[in-house]
């Protein structure tokens, strides 16, 4: 049997991060794949760390990533990144916002710029757009996921952060 | 149609909600609690009749009078809901039921968001009702409906015990066709076994036991309770969430496979674990599987006393394998959670900390006033005990001290289980008088912004009878009534509160403004079913 893809989705509450697993879930469900997801919710106030984990494959046992063995983590803000690192198995690959060279301008204030503004803020489709490099999942299925998890009036530019994301990634 | 191949991804909960509209649940009936709250309001959102009670005692207590009225009755709670619901459990095993009652119990090993980890498992042993626990959506659903059968078939309430895990994972399943277990009809009359006097009691115990033994003949035949033939050096025995943590981590190993863990199929295990050269248990939490198969004499290993505490995963369970010392509890990781930026209970909590209150506290958001920079609490022990607790300091402690304590309960903690307490300030008044604060936000907000009686909305957000605070307080006899929004004027509540506290009389002050993220919720809820759907 092949060996699972192990993913962990990681920032604090209002980032988004439990809107891109649910996405990621969407996309590898709608591949045909087995798939588990993950996550602790439940607090309502805001702030508080959460993290998701995907496991995906021909047929997954626990639904927890166990420890050290992720193959891919994604994480929202740079800051995040040290809590959740050594869960990555050797030869895994982090994702932070730094992975993504170019797409926020560094020189732009998102106070008074609209695009970087968004840009922020959709933060977590732009990792999984940069994820979707990694992954053989047909583009179909990311597409319909987008569009199953996001209201209408987003699609548009959601559509462009992940494709952005995607090519941006350094490999 | 039903398309039985294709795939549905829900987590454990909604495959719970599912499976009831299946197989023709009546009414779902709970009160709120991570992990189990999604389980109703799954339900409701599928057009099933669900309902929030007070609390989980009367939630079970309606689900009785319908499961008495020859209906199938859900009742969801999380597992201390269950502590509130025993006293009608323990006695509902007794006359049985004549439709089908199941009872979801959602434990919380690791405590991710509660005030223990106590494990439920042993209330099915205590009380003695069946009990099932999936491992996955998959058999959230199957068991669901499995439970309702056996439920009705044996006329018995049957528990649904899930964790944490199982409740909020998302996992693949594929439903099974509609059916339905039960139909209310005419009322049929069967005073012997539901009016639980002692000579109608004593012969309902002798047929519970009586039920179980037949259950447990059941379950030992039943295909729920599986061996996976491995390696005959290693064989586990497991259930639950624990069964995929270990089967991953021991692959090579042969497994007994455990559905149904109270009455446990004894003959089955006792089978296995004769096949196979090293028989261990792997089971989180307390070591109900391994007690209670050593005390049929089925020589099991257990885990190591360290592994008692928080969630199981992968690498633990490799750990117990290889008897490798229970590793150090780990720090959290991350950040805690905080009172949201504008959250009112900031306000409540800033003054009580400048007037040095002594304060016993309760659960909810507002718990969170316990961290700084307030650090303004100084008990939680349970829903409800605020008022108790700050009572029992005002009898004891010297009047100077007695003076500074005041109790702090949410509105929704109060319709719970405040009232009584309030009951009991009234009858036996404290000599330096009590102050119980009522933080008033007008929503569930800790389990996700559910409707409670003081909300004046049901379940589904529609319109109902409302409850006033304000009135009850005072029918109950406490003549000092406050209503005022902290936030206002914070000088004013401050005032307010000292005030209280001189008078030496009992007070009751109503702080009350709207949860910020509730009020927010609504009004994009309101814009979203303004404008057009938009699925795709
Ligand atoms: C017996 C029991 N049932 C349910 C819960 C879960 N729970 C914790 S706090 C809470 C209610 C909080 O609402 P409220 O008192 O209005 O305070 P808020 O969170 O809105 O500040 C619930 C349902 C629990 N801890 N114990
Ligand atoms: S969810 Fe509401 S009650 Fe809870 S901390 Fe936030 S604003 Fe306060």
């Amino acid at each position: 049997m092949k060996p699972v893809t192990n993913v962990i989705i990681a920032g604090v509450g209002g980032q988004g991060v439990v809107k891109a697993s649910d996405i990621l879930t969407e996309a590898v469900f709608r591949a045909g794949f087995d798939v588990k997801k993950s996550e602790i919710h439940g607090m309502s106030q805001r702030g508080g760390s959460v993290a998701s984990d995907i496991r995906f494959g021909e047929q997954v046992l626990s639904p927890m990533v166990p420890p050290g063995e992720a193959d891919f983590i994604l994480v929202m803000t740079e800051d995040e990144a040290e809590a959740v690192e050594s869960q990555l198995k050797a030869g895994g690959t982090l994702l932070t916002p730094e992975s993504l060279p170019g797409y926020i301008d560094e020189d732009a204030d998102a106070d008074e710029d609209e695009e970087t503004r968004l840009r922020l803020r959709c933060m977590n489709v732009a990792l999984l757009g940069g994820l979707s490099a990694f992954l053989d999942i047909p583009d179909t299925c990311w597409r319909e996921a987008l569009c199953a998890n996001l209201p209408k009036r987003a699609w548009e530019f959601n559509g462009k952060v992940f494709q952005l994301g995607r090519e941006l990634v350094d490999q | 149609m039903l398309d039985p191949t294709e795939r549905l991804l829900l987590s454990g909960d909604a495959a719970v909600a599912r499976a009831a509209l299946d197989c023709g649940v009546h009414l779902g009936v709970g009160y709120p609690g991570t992990p189990s709250t999604e389980i109703l309001e799954d339900f409701s959102k599928l057009g099933g009749n669900a309902e929030w009670a007070p609390n989980e005692k009367v939630a079970l207590e309606v689900g009785i009078g319908a499961a008495f009225g020859g209906a199938a009755a859900l009742v969801t709670m999380k597992h201390v809901g269950l502590n509130v619901a025993a006293d009608p459990l323990f006695t509902v095993a007794y006359t049985g039921v004549p439709g089908a009652l199941v009872i979801v119990s959602a434990d919380d090993p690791g405590m991710h968001s509660s005030q223990n980890e106590q494990d439920n498992r042993n209330f099915a042993k205590a009380a003695g009702v069946p009990m099932f626990e999936p491992s996955d959506s998959q058999e959230a659903y199957d068991l669901t409906r499995e439970a309702f059968r056996l439920s009705h078939k044996h006329q018995i309430p049957v528990l649904l015990r899930m964790t944490t895990r199982t409740c909020h994972s998302q996992t693949v399943l594929r439903r099974a066709a509609p059916i339905r277990i039960t139909e209310p009809g005419a009322y049929q009359r069967d005073i012997k076994s539901r009016v639980m006097i002692p000579g109608y009691a004593r012969p309902a115990h002798r047929r519970l036991r009586a039920k179980l033994a037949a259950i447990e003949q059941e379950f030992t035949g039943s295909e729920l309770n599986y061996v996976v033939e491995g390696d005959r050096a290693l064989g586990i025995i497991a259930s639950g969430i624990s069964y995929v943590h270990a089967r991953e981590a021991a692959p090579e190993a042969s497994f007994l496979k455990l559905t149904t863990t109270h009455p446990l199929p004894v003959a089955l295990a006792r089978k296995f674990a004769a096949g196979v050269e090293r028989c261990i248990v792997i089971e989180e939490g307390d070591p109900y599987l391994v007690e209670n198969l050593r005390a049929h004499g089925i020589p099991v290993e257990g885990k190591d006393e360290g592994y008692r505490f928080g969630e199981l995963n992968v690498g633990l369970v490799r750990g117990i394998l290889a008897h490798a010392p229970a590793p150090e509890p780990a720090t959290p990781r991350g950040r805690p959670p905080q009172l949201c930026a504008g959250c009112p209970h900031r306000t409540v909590f800033a003054t009580l900390a400048r007037q040095n209150c002594i304060v016993t506290g309760d659960i909810g958001c507002y718990t969170l006033g316990v961290l700084p920079p307030f650090e303004a609490m100084d008990s939680c022990v349970c829903m409800g005990a605020s008022i108790g607790v700050g009572l029992g300091l005002r009898h004891v402690l010297p009047p100077e001290e007695a003076r500074r304590v005041v109790s702090v309960i949410g509105d929704s903690t109060f319709v719970h289980s405040g009232i009584t307490g309030l009951v009991e300030m009234a009858y036996n008044p404290p000599p330096t008088g009590h102050l119980v604060l009522i933080v008033d936000n007008g929503t569930t907000a800790m389990t996700g912004f559910q409707e409670h009686p003081g909300t004046g909305k049901v379940l589904d957000h529609s319109p109902a009878s409302k409850l006033s605070f304000e009135d009850l307080v005072k029918s109950i006899g406490i003549t000092r009534v406050h209503v005022i929004d902290p936030t206002e004027d914070m000088r004013a509540f401050s005032d307010l509160v000292k005030a209280c506290l001189d008078s030496g009389e009992l007070a009751v002050v109503i702080a009350r403004r709207p949860c910020l993220l509730a009020e927010r919720k609504q009004t994009a809820t309101e814009r979203a079913a303004a404008s057009q759907s938009c699925t795709p």
